[in-house]
């Protein structure tokens, strides 16, 4: 398998509280497959990427990409948060390069940048500011410096999710077409069940306290797959029906804690 | 423009007043002298060329000065921001200095230095140094998280990381620093001089007060608060603004 999560558990210790975060976590990813984490808030989907990411560590269990244990951030794998995060000090350009620089000329990086910049369609901007882009331009500059080190798995943690309807579904499809192109594994976090089922190969079910696979639903739809609208529908059905008990598990919860407090 | 009519009106109405006010109850010049006075008295120090010696000795000291509290301002700020310890100990007392107005160090800099530049530069660094650090060190400590998490995933760790990030993050701070070390080291200045010796301005406005100079004393005031505000609204605001929008801390203005 090429990215293996096995046995995962995370806790988390709050003003002497300890809380299960995320329990037993097993989950294969294949080279080139396009896996969406999905679930309501505090089902620990973000935790779990940041774990793979290398910025968190799992208070049990291992994490292997390529045979490779996962202990720190690394270049393998690149992260696209759901604020852009760019750099405001570095033009668009420089931000792209910022993983490159010491691996290579600035001659033979600014290829790269270019190709990139093509990529999200953003050529004409390499020189201008990222305050001066728009949140989805940002967001594109983004997903292009993640790719530009050329990781082997893409994590992305709700990356529209700060985006307005229309840009937003311009990005999934932009994804799309970048990961039809690039052949990228992705790791994609969201809570929107219409972006999971139009992205993923596969989608990921989370639910809530402590933050466990609910079921892995591998989504059989030709792509493009605004057409097939009834396929879409059924998933749409099938997961709503699978969350539903956990929504309102969570807002009972979150009821009780606001008597309690 | 409606602004610059306000504000024109305003200060004619008010040299007017002031003008008036000296007619009417006969106010000696000693103790207050009439605007004409002061502009006469602008002019003459500018035709003897006074005014010019006094304003470039002033400023080679407050350049001096000034480099040296940024650099330490820095330094410190930096050093403080990533030692825990030294925050805890050293950064409690800078915070104490901080309550305490440099200029009453002079006689302690004139015993060390001698009633000379020295002692006055001493005074303008201890003002100036004191507020970079306090912002720089903010300015390390406040960076966005995610700025680090972000540079982490791009294999980017310790010296590179606070280079390539912690350091230019901090910049809007940096800036608002130096505004503020500007303001405190040209006050400072002032004060020192006045104290102490010249040529410079403060060092000019005591010796027009000993001889009862007052139109003087005013048209040195007023050179004062001239520089002061231009410097701070032409050079440091601006800088500022400009830094604040780029680092997206702030919007432009609609144009």
């Amino acid at each position: 398998m090429f990215l293996t999560i096995k046995n995962v558990q995370k806790r988390f210790t709050n003003y002497g509280k300890t809380e299960l975060v995320l329990k037993d976590i097993n989950l294969n990813i294949k080279e080139g497959e396009f896996v969406s984490l999905l679930g309501p808030s505090g089902c620990g989907k973000s935790t779990l990427l940041n774990i793979v990411a290398g910025l968190l560590t799992p208070s049990e269990g291992e994490l292997h990409l390529d045979d490779c244990l996962i202990t720190k951030p690394g270049k393998d794998r690149g992260m696209v948060f759901q604020q852009a995060a760019l750099f405001p000090w570095l033009s668009v350009e420089e931000n792209i390069m910022f993983a490159l620089k010491k691996e290579m000329k600035k001659k033979e990086a600014r290829v790269i940048v270019q190709k990139y910049l093509q990529l999200v369609q953003l050529s004409s901007y390499a020189k201008h500011s990222p305050h001066e882009l728009s949140g989805g331009m940002q967001q594109r500059v983004s997903i292009a410096r993640a790719l530009a080190m050329n990781p082997r798995v893409l994590l992305m943690d709700e990356p529209f999710g700060a985006l307005d309807e229309q840009t937003r579904r311009r990005l999934q499809d932009e994804l799309e077409r970048i990961w039809s192109e690039t052949k990228k594994t992705i790791l994609f976090v969201t809570h929107s069940i219409q972006e999971a089922i139009k992205l993923s190969d596969r989608i990921i079910v989370l639910g809530t306290h402590p933050g466990k696979i609910l079921k892995e639903i591998p989504i059989d739809i030709d792509r493009p797959r605004e057409q097939h609208i009834q396929e879409i529908v059924y998933y749409e059905d099938m997961i709503t029906k699978l969350l539903k008990n956990e929504i309102d598990n969570v807002v009972e919860e979150e009821l009780y804690d606001a008597v309690s407090y | 423009m409606q602004l610059a009519i306000k504000r024109i009106l305003f200060f004619v109405a008010l040299f007017g007043l002031w003008e008036l006010a000296i007619r009417i109850f006969h106010i000696p010049a000693v103790i207050l002298p009439s605007p004409v006075d002061v502009l006469l008295s602008l002019r003459e120090s500018l035709a003897d060329g006074s005014l010019i010696e006094d304003l470039g000795a002033s400023f080679t000291r407050l350049i001096i000065g000034l480099s040296i509290a940024l650099i330490i301002g820095v330094l410190l700020g930096v050093f403080l921001a990533n030692v825990k310890t030294a925050d805890e100990t050293l950064g409690s007392l800078i915070l104490a200095l901080q309550s305490i107005p440099s200029i009453v160090w002079l006689p302690l800099a004139i015993m060390w230095f001698g009633l000379n530049e020295k002692s006055v530069i001493f005074i303008i660094v201890l003002g100036a140094a004191i507020v970079m650090t306090i912002n720089m060190r903010t300015g390390i400590k406040n960076v966005q998280p995610l700025y680090i998490k972000a540079a982490q995933t791009m294999g980017s760790t310790g010296i590179d990381l606070f280079i390539r990030v912690m350091l230019p993050a901090a910049v809007p701070y940096a800036v608002t620093g130096t505004r503020l070390a500007w303001a405190f080291a040209w006050r400072a200045l002032m004060a020192g001089e006045l104290l102490s010796t010249g040529p410079g301005l403060g060092y000019t406005l005591k010796y027009a007060s000993d001889f009862g100079r007052m139109d003087m004393v005013i048209a040195i005031m007023f050179v004062i608060g001239v520089i002061g505000v231009t410097v701070d609204i032409l050079i440091f605001q601006r800088i500022e603004k400009r830094v604040l929008v780029k680092w997206g801390l702030e919007q432009k203005e609609a144009a």
